[in-house]
């Protein structure tokens, strides 16, 4: 049992490294793929920046989003629900007079049953995004301003020892400011 | 002569992409704060516009429809032709702000929240009218779907039933489509201000923090969005043209009115762009961002899409025409040469005419200009739509309906009000809220750039095996 179980490190600093452009920033993570401070992964790194930059993945891997999940059955939902919810509607009218028109009409029924699924298509995809962006939380940790102008972040939690290796490859690349928290 | 021609490709440029990321903040959040006096002064006739509409709606709603000249035939005339305007005011900004994100067009960076925010108010604007429309307008919610306890429910089969439904599913997914786009300049927004706007855009920017995780969802949110708006946007207006297609009336029965609604959606919405596009220009000093190479962009899409408007209008006059059923024909022929007939030239005149002027450089680089040409060219659309709906309600299928029937000055000031709903709510939005994307601007400039370096380095090491400037170390512009 003892055999297979991992050592537990214990994170305690939060650092958040600031670069002047992205260039750098990218570097500076290349280093850390290198393994350039002993223990520290790329899937450890979270960077912030003023703009997207999916060239990133270049470097961190590839990340997923669940988000066209969350349109897909978002859709799906819009599109069954609205057709039921016009259907049971309608069901309703079999105490009125048609005039021997069917009950539930299919082509009227298609039309809104369309708009449903595009309304709660986007409705999802809205929630997707909010879960998926993780928005919406407090004590998300380090920020900087200086990132929502032209800065860009690298923010990566690590042990005691692990501090001074990811000081040295930030300086390496001309980080600009370097803050730390401690994890509690 | 090799200066004129730098000049002149400088002058092409769409932005400046040396412009430093700093700066594109600051002057954004400075329009927010410092307008010209022109702005004061439109939002001045906004609010007095809408009084007047205010006004003319408590009188209607005193007195009864009667003052606004309506009757038996004339049930919908300019109420619904304007609901039919402002329904297609709003279909440039979101449908072509999806359409140019998905085909990668960056030109739209600076200018598409605007237009989005257009499509949003000129939603709202459009659903008063259905509902002053009414007369009884308390029971507008008559046409919701929900189950009253007389067990009845609207009637699904009508195009009305279907035009509540999908404008309300238009007006809900432009509005998430134009906020979703917004949140990271919210954080901007939050970073900088102080007092009240600190606590909206804290509240609204979700907690934005620009993480790759944020910005990676962002993306295919984004994308899907615009995914699911650009075939809703053509159902809407589609919808919108079945009101009258679906109509047994003559002069409205035709087949090709959804894509010719559409397209007028499409083209009005177009000029109103322009006319926004020169309006904010100048009240915010945005000549940086809104720069005449897009707006020289903007024009000649307007004018494509004219051509097409003009061409489905030919033919639909062709296939009544030469349909044969002569009280089409009848309502085609006293649309040329009838009591409306100056209305309908009128509009010709401004929506297939008048457009050629585009194909002008001098009229495309001309402010001045072209702010009157946008102005007419949705003149010319407002006479569109008021020449689908009265001519044909003035010549029905009863000569005792046979009746022409001129607006009365209630209907006049909910039309002039309607403009000053609209423009008083698009004015507060772009002094509340950025109206230049200032994080999509940064793309643009980053990605020009690069493009810019990549080719350099490309053909110095093609031509002289001299590293390019990427060689060495690069500012992201900002820094």
């Amino acid at each position: 049992m003892s055999g297979g179980a991992k050592k537990i490190v214990v994170k305690t600093k939060r650092v958040l490294g600031l670069f002047g452009d992205f260039d750098a920033a990218f570097e500076a993570i290349a280093d850390i793929r290198r393994y350039k401070v002993p223990g520290v992964t790329v899937d450890d790194v979270t960077l912030k920046s003023p703009i997207e930059h999916p060239e990133i993945e270049d470097v961190l891997g590839e990340r997923t989003s669940d988000v066209p999940k969350w349109s897909f059955w978002g859709g799906l939902f819009g599109l069954v629900f609205g057709f039921f919810f016009l259907a049971s509607a309608q069901a309703t009218f079999l105490v009125q007079p048609q005039g021997g028109k069917p009950v539930i009409t299919i082509p009227s029924n298609v039309v809104l049953a369309y708009e449903m699924m595009i309304l709660f298509g986007v409705i999802a995809t809205l929630i997707g995004f909010i879960i998926g962006a993780r928005l919406m939380r407090k004590g998300e940790g380090l920020y900087d301003t200086a990132i929502s102008v032209d800065q860009i972040g690298i923010v990566i939690e690590v042990t005691d020892g692990q501090l001074q290796p990811l000081k040295d490859v930030f300086a390496t690349h001309n980080v600009l400011e370097v803050h730390e928290e401690a994890l509690t | 002569m090799s200066d004129q021609k730098h000049l002149s490709q400088e002058q092409a440029k769409d932005i400046d992409e040396n412009i430093a990321w700093a700066k594109i903040n600051k002057d954004v959040l400075r329009s927010m704060e410092n307008p010209r006096k022109g702005y004061w002064v439109a939002l001045f006739i906004s609010i007095c516009l809408f009084c007047v509409m205010i006004y003319a709606e408590v009188y209607q709603y005193i007195v009864g429809m009667g003052p606004a000249l309506l009757n038996t035939s004339h049930m919908w005339d300019l109420y619904i032709s304007t609901f039919v305007f402002w329904i297609g005011m709003s279909h440039s900004g979101t449908l072509l702000s999806a359409i140019l994100h998905l085909v990668h067009a960056d030109w739209r960076k600076p200018i598409y929240r605007f237009a989005e925010a257009m499509t949003t108010f000129s939603l709202m604007t459009a659903g008063l009218f259905p509902v002053i429309h009414l007369g009884r307008v308390w029971n507008f919610y008559w046409v919701m779907p929900y189950m009253s306890d007389r067990g009845l429910w609207p009637n699904f089969r009508s195009p009305l039933i279907w035009d509540a439904f999908a404008i309300t599913a238009y007006l809900t997914s432009s509005v998430l489509f134009l906020y979703i786009g917004m949140v990271p300049d919210l954080a901007i927004c939050r970073d900088s201000a102080t007092g009240w706007r600190k606590k909206l855009y804290t509240f609204l920017s979700l907690g934005w923090r620009g993480d790759d995780r944020q910005w990676r969802n962002f993306r295919f949110t984004y994308l899907m969005i615009a995914c699911f708006l650009i075939p809703l946007a053509v159902s809407v207006h589609s919808i919108v043209s079945m009101d009258f297609a679906m109509a047994i009336m003559p002069g409205w029965h035709v087949t090709t009115f959804p894509p010719y609604f559409v397209a007028g959606a499409l083209y009005s919405g177009c000029a109103a762009i322009i006319t926004l596009f020169i309006l904010l220009r100048y009240f915010f000093k945005f000549e940086e961002y809104m720069t005449m190479p897009i707006l020289d962009k903007v024009c000649k899409l307007t004018f494509v899409i004219a051509m097409v408007w003009t061409y489905l209008n030919l033919i639909e006059f062709s296939a009544v025409w030469y349909g044969h059923d002569i009280p089409s024909k009848e309502v085609l022929i006293a649309k040329a040469t009838g009591p409306y007939s100056p209305f309908f030239w009128g509009m010709m005149l401004c929506g297939s005419v008048l457009p050629f002027a585009l194909l002008s450089k001098f009229v495309r680089r001309n402010m001045y200009v072209m702010f009157f040409v946008s102005i007419f060219l949705n003149v010319g659309m407002f006479l569109e739509r008021w020449m689908i709906v009265t001519p044909t309600l003035s010549l029905g299928y009863h000569p005792q309906g046979f009746n022409v029937m001129w607006p009365g000055w209630v209907e006049w000031a909910m039309v002039g009000g309607s403009f000053g709903w609209f423009g008083m709510l698009f004015l507060i939005f772009v002094k509340v809220f950025p109206c230049v994307s200032m994080y999509e601007v940064k793309e643009m400039v980053f990605h020009r750039k690069r493009v810019i370096y990549e080719d350099v380095d490309e053909m110095m090491e093609l031509h002289s095996g001299v590293p390019g400037p990427k060689a060495e170390p690069q500012s992201t512009g900002g820094a």
